[in-house]
């Protein structure tokens, strides 16, 4: 109660029980939202870290010391000092600086995946679910049989047939994770589908596309949106991995599945060329985890 | 009664049904007969269609529209609307008279509308799919069919979601719909059955105004006999998929046919309140 009355004003405006326009009643409903998730504190670490690594990714040019293919053989091997923060690779370039610059390929791919996956396996999903039928059969056979397989193995597949590239290793995991997409929207259209709103549209003479894309894609998008946070860290790690083997990213570029993958050899004496980058992974797909489930609890209604 | 003979005048009346019949097959493989040879014809009147549930009046409105689940099979000698046989056209014939030509009211507002568009948006929709006009003329016309609805605040309304209006508004917002393409036919099914009972003379003189001023037809499908008795010119009696009775609304109380007679008998009226009410005793030669 106390607490309430120190209430600062912008405050009590948002949290009005009776708001006097449009505006402020759509801010407080997402002030409540971000309220419930804030509650969860797993899940505002992982929003902190995917905000920080977003940061990271902007003011990289300024946050680094050296370019992140700068050479000093001189330097080569060093352990982690006041002039190379976390030590320096086989070639002497400063693992700071490549791990810093490594986050901006890291968010280019997750980027290009979400940007991809989402609206391929909305209208995949979309189009089984709401003609049904022949349609539905085979489109989700089809989905099956990617999903028969082990997203990793699919990719490296892919990507061997295509040649390394970082595209390439975008389009290779695209290929993998649409799939899941597609089951969640068709999941939705057929719940959708037949509700009285879209019979309406359908009486008014609306064609089957209008009504899909206007009218079923945006009820679906919230429990993809989810479940793309929730995928980020698979997208990353099939990335990494795919660096690693050396069929995604390419020297010199800072991947840091590349990274990992250059210094193993040096794993015993100079633990830090492969561990930092490691470490990055690590963080980086814990953070997207704990915001995916964190966002779960708040966008997704079911599961109060 | 006069409207009828006008009609007849007229070469081809409004809407015309010869022997409608509309089938479905259950898991078994059975078909069932929900509608069975139906036939009426339909000038610039108020046609109502009485029944208990299940006794097939929404599924003739659907019909008419040929929007019935995929389970189910239509067959007609003929469903004419202006005299062009809608059977024979295709289905993007078709969407040109859904709305454009014929609407229907639907039962709930609160499932009819979509839940994350705006109210205007969605009524604008149903204008802008059958022509083609600017999206500030559209607008415009929203916002005036709004207030012929006789929604206060039209502004508002137009930016609202579905779930910020009231069910009498929502309705309102749904004839909005309905009827912004001017089309020559309306249906309305059970319109007001999820409204109160205080809103629904509103909204039944809201459409009453309507289909009166810009001389549609109107199918008013509902199971309230008090109502058709007051609000149409001529009522169609069904039961279980067949029209067993076809009079004036005037001459409802006055009614052949059993089922009829045994439905009116079931109504408590302010001179009998006191006694126990009729219930139905069903004949299955009514069947036939």
């Amino acid at each position: 109660m106390m607490k309430e009355k120190s209430l600062s004003g912008w405050r009590a405006w948002i949290l009005a029980e009776t708001p006097d326009s449009a505006l402020q009643a759509r801010l407080s409903r997402f002030y409540l939202s971000w309220l419930s998730f804030k509650r969860n504190p797993l899940a505002v670490i992982g929003l902190m870290i995917v905000v920080f690594l977003v940061l990271i990714a902007l003011f990289a040019p300024w946050l680094s010391l050296h370019l992140p293919t700068e050479q000093n053989l001189a330097d080569r091997l060093q352990a982690p000092s006041s002039t190379y923060w976390l030590g320096t690779d086989e070639l002497g370039r400063d693992i700071y600086s490549r791990v810093i610059h490594g986050s901006k390929i890291t968010l280019y791919i997750i980027f290009l995946v979400a940007v991809i996956v989402v609206p391929l396996g909305l209208f995949v999903g979309t189009t089984a679910g709401y003609f049904g039928g022949i349609i539905d059969k085979i489109l989700m056979r089809i989905t099956d049989i990617f999903m028969a397989f082990p997203r990793l193995i699919l990719a490296l597949a892919f990507v061997a047939v295509m040649g390394p590239s970082i595209e390439n290793a975008v389009i290779a995991i695209t290929i993998t994770s649409w799939p899941p997409y597609a089951r969640i929207a068709r999941a939705e259209t057929i719940t959708i589908r037949h509700s009285e709103f879209i019979l309406a549209i359908q009486q008014q003479g609306a064609s089957a596309w209008r009504i899909m894309f206007k009218h079923i894609v945006p009820l679906c998008t919230s429990s993809v949106i989810v479940r793309l946070t929730l995928d980020m860290a698979g997208v990353i790690l099939i990335a990494a991995g795919l660096g690693f083997l050396g069929l995604g990213a390419q020297p010199p570029s800072p991947e840091w599945g590349l990274m990992i993958s250059q210094g193993r050899q040096y794993l015993l004496d100079q633990w830090w060329v492969s561990t930092i980058p490691g470490i990055a992974i690590f963080i980086v797909s814990l953070g997207f985890n704990l915001l995916g489930d964190g966002l779960r609890d708040v966008l997704d209604p079911t599961n109060v | 009664m006069s409207s009828i003979q006008q009609m007849s005048k007229n070469h081809n009346p409004l809407l015309q049904i010869e022997n409608l019949n509309v089938e479905f097959l259950n898991h078994t493989g059975n078909s069932i007969r929900a509608v069975r040879e139906v036939s009426f014809t339909l000038g610039q009147e108020r046609l109502g269609i009485v029944g208990e549930s299940g006794s097939g009046k929404s599924t003739v409105g659907r019909a008419i529209l040929s929007l019935i689940p995929p389970t189910g099979k239509i067959k007609a000698e003929k469903i004419a609307l202006n005299g062009i046989d809608l059977q024979k056209l295709s289905e993007l014939e078709m969407r040109k008279i859904r709305g454009n030509k014929i609407s229907m009211i639907m039962q709930d507002p609160k499932h009819a509308l979509n839940p994350v568009m705006r109210v205007g948006e969605q009524i604008a929709e149903a204008l802008r799919l059958h022509n083609n006009i600017a999206r500030s003329e559209a607008k415009q016309k929203v916002l005036d069919i709004l207030k012929d609805v006789q929604i206060r605040d039209p502004e508002r309304v137009y930016r609202a979601y579905p779930h910020e209006l009231s069910g009498g508004m929502g309705q309102r917002v749904m004839i909005a719909m309905m009827l912004i393409p001017d089309p020559n036919l309306l249906i309305a099914d059970e319109p007001t059955s999820a409204l109160d009972v205080t809103v629904q003379m509103q909204i039944l003189a809201i459409i009453d105004d309507l289909v009166r001023e810009k001389g549609m037809g109107l199918i008013f499908i509902s199971h309230d006999l008090n109502l058709m008795a007051s609000f149409c010119d001529r009522v169609l009696i069904m039961y279980a998929g067949k029209v067993v009775e076809e009079c004036q609304a005037s001459e409802l109380a006055q009614a052949k046919h059993p089922y009829t007679k045994g439905l009116l008998s079931c109504l408590p009226t302010v001179e009998n309140s006191n006694q126990i009410l009729a219930t139905l005793n069903r004949d299955p030669a009514w069947l036939e």
